[in-house]
Order: structure tokens, then sequence, then C-alpha cells
């Protein structure tokens, strides 16, 4: 079974086919990063008016690049949501008509279902059941994972997202946007002079909250010399605190749950920092850990075709509709 | 000459097929619902007349201005369509087909069509009827403040939204050359479907990847560097 996935949630805009044996065919992603960066973040309006420029082309680039005609194509996978609904939308109306076009089934996939499942496309996928941390700039997850579609939401974000407070933190300090990445970058030339509280922590549960952070953070730059040297030192300090802070959520998670593997997913868990301290943890808790390829961290239609694939051959498909769903609780997802 | 319109820029959502000249067409005033109806509108209208989408000669769908997200929403299932089934689309000015199904019902020559653009503005287009009944645009759309709109020196009729909101504006603005106004008057696929045939015979249809929404309003934002 071919699948073509389709991927608009956000500012990205991804086409994938994946084949249910053969794994992934062609892997396609046009990022509106550069557009968007002229305005200090994503403008939604511009985000869909991108999307209906470029889906079409990519879509029949990744036929072109698989070698696949569309008479290959067995089903269509749509990211549905959660993100932004006028980019959510341009994807559920090109998918869906397609398929309806096709005579195929078509299926909405959640976004964040995307995420947690992108590591089974790697060569040594986890087993199930693990523990899940999503971590982009638009969420901030916990997920207690048996099965496709079996997901217990153990804790989340009360307020920013991981990713978000990175992002401002690194446009607070004159990083610019998207400065997740640089404000990585600028830590790597701190000094461990400062520390930072780690949010939540000291209390039972596996909620986060990194607004106060942020506030920590802007107030502590605010009282320094704002010189070269001292923003590295607040970026070392605030990345520090963020990795921290995940690290002992997520020791907790595994110890509540009694389960040793934890797979890592989304934008943020390209940063390296995290990256170390999360393994430096699971290997003290002699658990494993997965991370996707740095590329099926940020928002991709492999995952989305992934997923899909998975839901269509238990012979789930999306009525004749346009399902999108800008807001949608991952623990309401059925099981396969 | 078989031809499937899709219309879902303003409250209302329809779906349209021509064949030889002749119009079925499901029309219905659903706010929030056109991404639950529109699908199986097209679906019936195409099960009723037994065809495949690859049957079509062509497709035509509203492609603005309008809500930004209803303009899309037409342009998403056109494209998705129309690349599917490899089939040429004509692009259709939602205006127009408001004129157009004006013209259809009157004997007026001239309609003055405005649609509420919100933020204090209006879309805006002087249609004539040509000599084959089809809406002509005279001068150019545009989306601008009721009390700035750019107009012809000729009697006509006002119709769509922005006659509703802007109604004495307008009837300012345009001094003694409009009477009377139709207001309620909303864009269908079934007028959509007729200028799309006629742009079809004219020429107008593109490839897929040229079949994109004219929104009027392009500056959305401020960029940085701008506030």
């Amino acid at each position: 079974m071919y699948v073509l996935g389709i991927e608009t949630s956000c500012d990205e805009t991804g086409v994938a086919i994946y084949h249910a044996e053969h794994g992934l065919c062609t892997d396609l992603l046009y990022s509106q990063i550069e557009m968007h960066s002229e305005y200090g973040g994503v403008v939604p309006e511009l985000a869909s008016r991108d999307h209906i420029r470029k889906l079409v082309p990519l879509i029949k680039q990744a036929l072109q690049e698989s070698g696949l005609t569309r008479k290959d194509i067995n089903g269509i996978a749509y990211t549905a949501g959660p993100g932004l609904m006028g980019a959510l939308l341009v994807g559920a109306a090109t998918a869906r008509s397609l398929a309806w076009s096709w005579r195929i089934p078509a299926i909405a996939v959640h976004h964040m279902e995307g995420h947690l499942l992108a590591p089974m496309l790697e060569e040594k996928p986890p087993a199930f059941p693990f523990v899940a941390l999503l971590i982009s700039g638009g969420h901030t997850l916990l997920v207690q994972v048996e099965g496709i579609g079996h997901y217990r939401l153990l804790g989340e974000s009360l307020d920013d997202a991981a990713g978000e407070a990175f992002d401002k933190t690194a446009k607070m300090l004159g990083l610019g946007y998207p400065g997740g990445p640089k404000l990585s970058k600028l830590a790597e030339r701190g000094r461990p002079v400062l520390h930072f509280p780690r949010p939540m922590t000291d209390r039972p549960g596996l909620d986060f909250s990194f607004s106060g952070l942020k506030t920590y953070t802007m107030n502590a730059f605010n009282a320094s010399s704002q010189t070269d040297q001292a923003k590295a030192d607040i970026a070392m300090a605030f990345q520090s605190a963020v990795a921290d802070t995940l690290s002992i959520k997520c020791k907790r998670a595994l110890q509540q749950t009694g389960l040793k593997r934890l797979v890592v997913a989304g934008g943020v868990s390209a940063n390296k920092h995290i990256r170390a301290s999360l393994t430096e943890m699971t290997a003290r808790e002699n658990a494993e850990i997965y991370f996707p390829r740095p590329a099926f961290c940020t928002d991709n239609g492999a995952m989305i075709a992934y997923a899909g694939c998975q839901r269509l051959m238990a012979g789930q498909q999306q009525a004749l509709e346009i399902f999108a769903r800008p807001r949608w609780p991952i623990s309401e997802l059925s099981g396969l | 000459m078989k031809l499937l319109a899709v219309e879902t820029s303003t409250e209302a959502c329809s779906a349209a097929l021509l064949i030889d000249g002749a119009v079925a067409e499901r029309f219905e005033v659903s706010p929030q619902k056109h991404t639950r109806l529109i699908l199986p509108m097209i679906d019936a209208l195409m099960a009723e007349a037994g065809l495949m989408p690859q049957q079509l000669d062509a497709l035509a769908f509203s492609r603005g201005p309008g809500s930004f997200t209803g303009v899309r929403i037409a342009t998403g299932i056109i494209q998705g369509i129309a690349f599917g089934a490899d089939l040429p689309v004509v692009p259709v000015s939602t205006l127009a087909a408001i004129a157009q199904d004006f013209f259809d019902h009157h004997d007026d020559n001239v309609c003055f069509t405005a649609m509420d653009a919100r933020m204090g503005e209006i879309f805006w287009g002087v249609y004539r009827r040509d000599q084959h009944g089809h809406a002509e645009l005279l001068g150019r759309e545009a989306v601008t403040p009721a009390e700035q709109v750019e107009y012809p020196p000729l009697q006509g009729v006002g119709a769509g939204s922005g006659w509703g909101v802007y109604r004495d504006q307008l009837m300012t603005r345009l001094a003694g050359l409009v009477d009377r106004c139709e207001p309620g008057l909303l864009p269908r696929a079934g007028a959509i479907a007729r200028l799309g045939a006629r742009g079809f015979e004219q020429g107008l249809a593109v490839d897929v990847e040229q079949a994109m929404p004219v929104y009027l309003r392009d500056k959305v934002a401020k960029k940085e560097s701008e506030r």
C-alpha cells in the first residue's frame, strides 16, 4: 500500500509517499521560515497563502521523484490538526478532493501522533509501550503510548510550549526569529555562572510551565551588562534550565509508568544540549532513548504518511468531508 | 461541454454542474458548514449525471474576492480535482458571479457589485451585460472604502453584501446613478459555471498550478521593519 502524506499545519508544506512494506519512497519539504522571519513570527494568513501555492507542485514532484504514477497511490493521509485553521484547511481541502477524484480512501491524521510515531521510520524503531516527550514550537506533551492510537496524556505545558519559550527568549536577546537554534548556538559560548529556576520540578506532577522562566530570563537580561558574553551566559543558563526541567519530568514519567523506553520528538528535540541531557538521564535510569533523525524532528509529510498508512491498513478512513480541527486532544484518538 | 463549478467564498456554499449549457446546482446558506457540505454536493451532482471527474472538460471556481479561508477552500478543492483528473481550470471572480446572477434575473445592464470586506472596506467591481448576456468587467476590481469607489458614469443597480453595510455611502458616492440595490444577493456556483464555460471558450483556462485565489487585500501584516 502506497500512501501519500500531506502536512500543512503550520509554516512548512510537507509531502511524502510511504509504502507499507518498502518504507519511505519520497519526502519533500518546503519551509516558509524565511518569509515569516521578516514578520518576527508566523503570520497565519500568509502561511495559508503560501501552502496553497506550494502544495500541488510538491505533490507532483513527489510522484515524479518516486517514479510512481497516480494509479499506484492507494490512500491519502493529511494533517487535520492541531494547528492553524487556515493552513490545515488548505491541506484538508486539497487532499480530500484529490482522494475523491482518484476514488481512494483518505485519512485525517493527528499532527502529534505523526510526531510521536516519527521514530518508527528509523532503522531501529522503538517497541511499544513507551513514554513520548513531544517538544515543539506549539506543543510540550508527555504521553504514555501503549500502541498506535492508545495514548494517555501524562503532562503538558500550562502556558508556553518549550520551543515558544526558546523563540521568545531569543527574540529578547536580539537573535531574530526563529531564534531557538541561534540561542543554542550562543549558549555554547556561555559560562556556567548563572543558575535559573527549574519550573514546577519542586512539586509532584508531570505538567510544565515555561512562561515564568521566560520572565526570569528577561529580568536577568535587564539586570545584566547586556554584553555579548552576558547574553551567552544567559542563553546557557536558560537552555540548561529547560533541558534539566525536561529531564526531571521525563525521569519522573518513566518511574511513574514503570516503562523503560523514552521517545523524544518535535522540533526542539533537534537541540543538542537537550538531547545530551535526556540521553544521560535515560542511561542512569537504564532506559532506552529514541530520537527521529533531525529532518523528522520538525514538521514533515513522512510522519503523516506513516501514521495515515497504519490507520488505513486497519480499515479506518475519513468520510467525504474536509476535516480540520485546530484544537484536538491527542487522548481523543481511537486505537487500532 | 461538461464543467464542474465550486463556490465557497461567503456564508453561502454551492456546487454546480454545467452540461451543454444546462446547469444543475446545489446551494445552501450555511455559515461554518462548508467543509461538511461541499464535497457531498459535488459528489451528488456527479453521481446524478453519471459522470466521473475524468469525463469533465474543465473546472471553474470562485477565485475571490471573499472570505480568505472560504476562497481557499474552493481553490484547494479545485486544485485537488484538477490535479487528480488532469483538468484545466477557469478562475472566476466572485464579484462577476454576483453580477451574472443579477443579469440572469433582471433586465438591467449595469451592476455595481460590492461585497463587505470588513475593516471599513468593500470588494468592488462594476459589471456590464455583454451581447451574449455574460457579466463583463468595466475598469478593475478593488478593495476600497465605499466612499472612494471608482465607477463609470452609467445608470445601474447595486448588488452584494457591501450594499447592506454601506448603502448610504455608496448611494452618495454614485449620486443618481443607482436607484435600487439587492444587498442579499450571494455568489452562486451556477453563475460561476456559466462564466467558467464562457471563459473556457475564450481560452482563459489555466493549469492547476495557476489556479490561485485573488484576495485583492494583499497587505495582511506588517513586517518588523515597517512597525
